[in-house]
């Protein structure tokens, strides 16, 4: 278990002052000056050795990605920091308590990071819904404008950087960066197809680099403390620590950082109180949040909670965000509910996706009943197949992943289902095939 | 640059007080020069305060002609963002969350609830004396504190029974503003058991938040 003396956040719960005092207190904007003296290249240099993973959910190497950024700016096309706080993915509500209850934390990581790209100016764009959470924030920034620490000398250091919040509407695809992007450029948040790249042409067709709450909120206690620090923590290329939520049939679900790697059953047992009804009571985990498969209890005793264990069981960390669902739920309509939330959610710009997510939460609503054949499974899983990659941001992946996990470990229940119906439907009923939705 | 010819913005008499004036110029301000496009968003809701929960064609068109945008593309934002309403709403909007970690924890329960005290007959529905609409809503990002429901664009209310969802519907019925956050008393997201790590820094008794917690 991670000892306290390695933890980040110090202030996830809210049970200490947010404001400036209360974060200098936690170390927050110490000698943020001689950090930012490292210089640039040294920075991204820290951040690359520490094998820090972005914590938005894809895992890519945050140095790596900040490190895109052009060396020289141009000084017509300024460089941008953005800082990824739509926070909607189901199962996920880490960045709410960072934002909220740690907010310096995160703006001095915009700071070093923006600083590290060379960028003047970063926005924070913040889901709709987050109102006390951006309340925090916007409070925040003048705490810190007023300190000096923002502004043409941020911490003295002769850096100008400033701070800005934007507020999106209630759009879960606003959470993919380049939809983050048009939504900041106040367009409707439909993707953009990749290349050209944010690094190269971003908001406002200038250098941008999206990055999650988290990825920004860990950055100043790693260059602080060292990339050997991080590293020392987790598992090789999955390092550090990261807030995991426990949601669902928990005894007590709750919001906590512990360790990279940490053995599923652990986390359950030691910060969640257990699965509701104890282990044996288990039915499926989703480790990661809405997108990623679901996990049958027997899987779930051994893994470990990083971004390799958990691909190599065919799902993924990614927000590491818990849903446990136990014996007394239907699993098949917890999975129902993340298609419909999918088929919501579909900005409509790719065929596959917008006709593709409707027509799987169709097929799984039948499904929940048992009204269906057999052979639709099949089709079902089929027709994911066909969503995934086929879409320009991945949100069709996303929508097909959970239905593929669901077959893949449910599928006997699923068939048990459509027996179950048919003998008690009359037979004319049952036989008539009826997947041409 | 492409040019495009469109309609003038028809904003009738919709205009923003001067109060609302102040803040839209304050948004626009913290995008680069020539981007006012971008506080879109922030001056549509400041239109829907001032229009009573929801924007009228005039009010679309006025933060049209406001940003020196075509009156099509803030159409485009308002029907694309669903915290945007283009309809009357009640006063009170209740937006209970359906996605899968709330519903696991009986989210159907507190939407029949919602529905009975607030006298609305299906969701979606306002109710007669037009105080309550209640909507189900996918997934708020308060999976930890499920079920919850959120309250306008504002207040999250936490931890619900179908009893403490009565209880806060009572409490706005009758014009009270209820304390948001967790209705069980625990705090914030934490384990309702105790701390299971950092208990050292529970131990000084250090009140949560801060002066500037009166903002919120």
């Amino acid at each position: 278990m991670l000892q306290d003396k390695d933890r980040v956040f110090l202030n996830l719960w809210g049970q200490r002052d947010w404001g400036l005092e209360g974060a200098r207190q936690r170390g927050v904007w110490d000698n943020t000056k001689d950090l930012l003296a490292l210089g640039r290249e040294k920075i991204v240099e820290i951040v690359k050795d520490s094998e820090l993973r972005g914590r938005g959910g894809a895992g890519f190497p945050a140095g790596l990605k900040w490190s895109f950024m052009p060396k020289e700016p141009d000084p017509a096309r300024p460089h941008f920091l953005v800082v990824n706080a739509d926070e909607s993915e189901p199962g996920s509500c880490k960045d709410r308590e960072i934002l909220r209850n740690d907010p310096h934390l995160l703006l001095e990581g915009c700071l070093l990071a923006g600083f590290a790209m060379g960028a003047h100016t970063a926005y924070i764009y913040i889901r709709g819904e987050y109102w006390e959470p951006l309340q925090r924030l916007e409070a925040a920034i003048l705490q810190a404008r007023e300190a000096g620490l923002l502004g043409s000398d941020a911490c003295g250091s002769g850096w100008a950087f400033d701070i800005h919040v934007s507020r999106g509407a209630g759009a879960y695809i606003c959470g993919e960066e380049t939809a983050l992007m048009e939504s900041l450029e106040g367009k409707k948040g439909q993707p953009r197809l990749k290349p050209p790249f944010p690094a190269g042409v971003g908001v406002w067709g200038c250098p941008t680099t999206v990055t999650n709450v988290e990825t920004i909120a860990v950055a100043p206690t790693i260059l602080r403390r060292g990339a050997d620090w991080w590293k020392a923590l987790g598992r090789p290329k999955n390092t550090g620590t990261k807030i995991f939520s426990l949601s669902g049939h928990v005894n007590r679900p709750c919001n906590v950082e512990e360790e990279m790697g940490i053995p599923l059953r652990e986390l359950i047992d030691k910060h969640a109180g257990g699965g509701r009804g104890g282990w044996d009571n288990l039915q499926a985990v989703i480790p990661g949040g809405s997108s990623v498969p679901c996990l049958p209890r027997d899987v779930c005793s051994e893994v470990l909670m990083d971004f390799d264990s958990l691909r190599e069981v065919k799902s993924g960390l990614g927000t590491a965000a818990v849903i446990v669902i136990d014996r007394s739920a239907d699993i098949v309509e917890a999975i129902c509910r993340f298609s419909h939330f999918y088929m919501h959610e579909s900005c409509g710009q790719c065929t596959p996706c917008r006709e593709g997510t409707g027509w799987m939460y169709r097929v799984m609503t039948r499904m929940v009943q048992g009204r269906a054949s057999v052979e639709e499974i099949d089709m079902l899983l089929d027709v994911s197949y066909q969503v995934e990659g086929h879409t320009i941001c991945a949100l069709g992946d996303a929508a097909a992943w959970p239905i593929q996990g669901l077959i893949r470990h449910f599928r006997p229940e699923m068939e048990r289902r459509i027996l179950e119906y048919r003998k008690q439907a009359p037979a004319t009923v049952a036989a008539a095939p009826v997947a041409a939705e | 640059m492409k040019v495009t010819t469109y309609l003038a913005p028809q904003a009738g008499d919709f205009a923003f007080t001067p109060e609302n004036d102040e803040k839209a110029r304050a948004y626009i301000a913290r995008y680069p020069e020539g981007k006012q496009a971008s506080a879109v968003i922030w001056l549509l809701y400041l239109a829907q305060a001032q229009n009573g929960g929801h924007l009228s064609e005039e009010a679309i068109e006025y933060v049209a002609q406001y940003l020196g945008m075509a009156p099509i593309r803030v159409h485009e934002v308002v029907s694309f963002y669903t915290m945007l309403y283009t309809r009357p709403v009640g006063r009170h909007v209740i937006q209970v969350c359906r996605t899968t970690s709330c519903w696991l924890r009986g989210s159907d329960e507190i939407s029949r609830a919602c529905l009975e005290t607030a006298g609305v007959a299906r969701l979606g529905g306002t109710s007669e004396d037009g105080l309550f609409t209640v909507v189900e809503v996918e997934c708020l990002g308060a999976c930890c504190n499920a079920p919850m429901f959120q309250v306008n664009d504002a207040d999250y209310y936490e931890d619900l029974t179908p009893e403490s969802a009565r209880q806060v519907i009572e409490a706005l019925r009758g014009g009270e503003r209820p304390t948001p956050g967790p209705q069980n008393g625990r705090l914030g997201s934490l384990n309702a058991d105790g701390p299971t790590s950092l208990k050292d820094t529970f131990a000084k008794g250090t009140a949560p938040g801060g002066a500037a917690d009166a903002a919120g």
